[in-house]
């Protein structure tokens, strides 16, 4: 029995925390939130250097070959430290093609993927919450029409993994024409989202696309919730070493009581989840019928759970967590990107009440 | 991440399974008192009961090895064969023993206690000491060669039954409140102690209030130095700690729940289709996985020898909320049912998953039981913000109420 990561894992989370910490701190995410620009190339060639570009895809293509687990600690750390950047849509890309492309497919993408010459995006969403394959619409025939929404960094993408109706996953180049990209004023604005029409856009699709589908969704739940792991943390670190700063009455706040089981509450909502996310990583490699239920219940619960820490977190900073200055918010708005992305809460409760027979 | 036992240990479990073929349930015409004496006697030999106990005091004196406790745990469990004694001599006062006893005290009552032949209650809370437990005033004064014991214990389990109690009492009124307490062994069948049940609001009583006048116990009988009491009182089993147990309880405790929604019925449809039960019964589900993982992260830090960190000081706080939800939603799942009066089961019965409204009745109130007891909520709090978190202490808790 181990439940636990491997020292190569910690190190892997450790370095990433590092990297971020000392190339993209508070400050610099703060210029790309007031820039309105929400893209970083120097930072995230760094990470392309570090091999995160390639880290799920197989080792014939170039890639370091890791599981979803792995993938998921890098979620985590990256969001701990507020990273901007395409990784979760460039990660699901790697992974779609990895899971449902052909051979010619895998060898024609991959190898850039995976050395960040290109750069890939997944395009999931369509209007009214059709977050999932089997509401997918869009139709991707011989070309693709419809509209997707939330389509990660798709002005930059030079890949676009579309879902199409069916279901069934496709691959547009973003230059091809009929592909038109609507930027989308998203929330987090360090990962920026746009919407993309498709009007009869050449295409080519993923020979196991169906199945790839729904298994592209579950490895999306647990990223997602990795991301709201690491946003949650980090606004509960932030909270204690404000806590043990701020002086009231001639004391830190954190002597007084009522902030401090606010601060512990907080804690306890959030730590104890994190083996959750580590168990849906592991079953999406290793047990896969449990896969998509516990991708499900670990999204729906961390998200939730990140939300209400982030809401606490404002409170807990009094006033000055309520300004555009204060860094909470820039965490706060992560975590409503994890939440709201690929459907909230109350969408993967229902989906894992159903998929246990209740 | 490997979530089997490796296969090192298929050879360790295939020997407990064989052990257990051989040994249980008793062959013969052994009564079932009689039956589980000599079997556990016979795991004892085995190194499989009580494996942090040194032989010369009834045990199997093993190394500490967490994975080989789990896997004689469900192979003893799957087969409903006698365990340890789980009273609280054993847990509590038994460690303490080995640490800080003299070797006569330890040879006088660890080996009965581990065999069960005498039983211990806990004399810690008083009714003015509860949270503020070092300001506990029951007086202890040694006139001659016996201790006198005054004052008042409260939520004593078992003090009918029990032969002894383990006690705190404060010996040294001269000095602060922590340094003047020692820890002392009082015999409980004497004329000075009263022992009266404490109802519950759910209607048993498992609980006692313990009065003593002029009650006494011989000088020796105190464990550590005078004015030591407070330290010994903190000593704790660090030996296998079973991390897995309760979050097992939990998540099954759940999968009762979710049957009660399926079993009963509104309106000629199962309660367990009403889309608010759904809701609330997968956001609970979210909060036991959570239990269960986080026990499976221990499990593997103790294993591994290192400390799970600030996990290990959540354990309490996080189960007792998720009683706290279980609770509420049996209410919504039993509607009208929860005008009834609970069915009166108490702490015994709590390994057993309740079953139809009054039993989730009971389960409703006696979860309030669960969450005071062993410190509130609130101290909970208090440890996860302070030890956990590094936030300044809270500077009532070090102040001396003068007594």
């Amino acid at each position: 029995m181990n439940f636990d990561i491997s020292e190569e894992q910690e190190l892997l989370q450790e370095t990433l925390k590092q990297y971020v910490e000392n190339e993209c701190p508070p400050t610099r995410i703060r210029e790309l939130f007031d820039s309105g620009e929400g893209w970083d190339p120097t930072f995230w060639k760094g990470l392309v250097e570090m091999g995160v570009a390639g880290l799920v895809v197989p080792e014939e293509h170039g890639g370091a070959g890791l599981e979803l687990l792995d993938l998921a600690l890098a979620a985590e750390s990256l969001a701990y430290g507020g990273a901007p950047g395409p990784f979760f849509g460039h990660s699901l890309a790697c992974l779609a093609i990895s899971l449902g492309g052909s051979d010619a497919q895998k060898a024609k993408w991959l190898p850039g993927l995976a050395t960040g010459e290109a750069l890939g995006s997944v395009a999931l969403g369509e209007a009214g919450g059709a977050w999932q394959p089997e509401q997918w619409e869009v139709s991707g025939d011989g070309s693709v029409s419809g509209s997707k929404i939330c389509v990660p960094h798709a002005g930059r993408a030079d890949v676009i993994v579309v879902g199409v109706a069916g279901p069934g996953l496709v691959l547009v180049e973003r230059v091809a024409s009929g592909v038109e990209v609507q930027p989308f004023e998203g929330v987090d604005r360090v990962r920026p989202l746009d919407t993309v029409v498709f009007e009869g856009a050449a295409c080519e699709a993923l020979p196991e696309g169906a199945a790839a589908a729904p298994r592209l969704r579950d490895a999306g739940l647990v990223l997602l919730a990795a991301d709201a792991f690491g946003s949650a943390t980090r606004l509960v670190d932030m909270c204690v070493e404000y806590a043990k700063n701020r002086e009231q009455f001639g004391v830190t706040i954190g002597h007084f009581q009522a902030l401090k089981h606010q601060l512990s509450s907080m804690a306890l909502e959030i730590e104890p989840s994190r083996g959750l996310y580590w168990y849906a990583a592991h079953a999406f490699d290793h047990i896969l019928d449990e896969s998509e239920r516990s991708a499900a219940i670990a999204k729906a619960h961390i998200t939730d759970r990140a939300m209400q820490i982030s809401r606490d977190a404002v409170e807990a900073h009094g006033g000055i967590g309520f300004t555009w200055e204060c860094d909470v918010q820039l965490w706060f708005k992560r975590a409503m990107f994890d939440r709201a992305f690929l459907g909230q809460p109350s969408v993967h409760r229902e989906r894992s009440a159903q998929l246990a027979g209740w | 991440m490997d979530l089997s036992y490796g296969k090192e240990y298929d050879e360790f479990r295939a020997q407990v399974r064989s052990f257990l073929e051989e040994n249980w349930p008793p062959q013969g015409g052994a009564s079932r008192d009689d039956g589980g004496r000599q079997f556990r006697q016979a795991a004892i030999e085995r190194g499989y009961l009580y494996r942090n106990i040194p032989k010369r005091y009834g045990g199997s004196e093993q190394e500490a090895d967490s994975i080989a406790a789990q896997i004689i745990r469900e192979e003893f469990g799957a087969k409903h064969a006698p365990m340890e004694i789980r009273a609280i001599g054993m847990m509590m006062l038994v460690p303490t023993l080995l640490e800080r006893a003299e070797e006569w005290q330890k040879e006088k009552f660890v080996r009965p206690t581990v065999m069960g032949e005498i039983t211990w209650c806990q004399g810690y809370s008083e009714p003015g000491s509860g949270s503020d437990l070092a300001s506990l005033q029951t007086r202890g004064v040694l006139e001659g060669d016996e201790w006198v014991i005054n004052g008042q214990k409260i939520w004593t389990t078992s003090a009918m039954e029990a032969d002894w109690m383990f006690c705190l009492v404060r010996t040294e009124p001269d000095v602060p409140k922590h340094a003047g307490i020692s820890y002392l062994l009082i015999p409980m069948k004497q004329p000075g102690i009263e022992v009266r049940p404490l109802k519950q609001m759910n209607g048993t009583a498992e609980f006692n209030e313990v009065f003593f006048t002029d009650a006494r116990t011989p000088a020796d009988h105190i464990v550590g130095q005078r004015g030591e009491g407070w330290l010994v009182s903190r000593t704790t089993l660090k030996h296998e700690r079973n991390s897995i147990a309760a979050a097992a309880q939990a998540a099954a405790t759940f999968q009762g729940l979710v049957q009660f929604a399926r079993d009963t019925k509104r309106g000629g449809r199962p309660v367990i289709e009403d889309p608010l039960v759904r809701e609330q019964l997968a956001i609970l589900e979210g909060y036991v996985c959570a239990h269960e993982y986080s026990g499976l992260r221990q499990f593997t830090k103790d294993a591994k020898g290192e400390s799970p960190g600030i996990i290990s000081m959540m354990n309490k706080l996080h189960s007792t909320n998720i009683g706290s939800m279980v609770a509420k939603a049996s209410l919504e799942i039993m509607g009208e049912d929860g005008l009834m009066d609970p069915v009166q089961t108490g702490l015994a019965k709590l390994g057993v998953i309740p079953s139809g409204s009054q039993a989730w009745l009971n389960q409703y109130m006696y979860s309030l039981g669960i969450a005071v007891a062993g410190g509130t909520a609130n101290i909970q709090r208090n440890v996860i913000g302070e030890r956990g978190l590094g936030l300044p202490r809270d500077h009532y808790a070090n102040r001396s109420s003068g007594k």
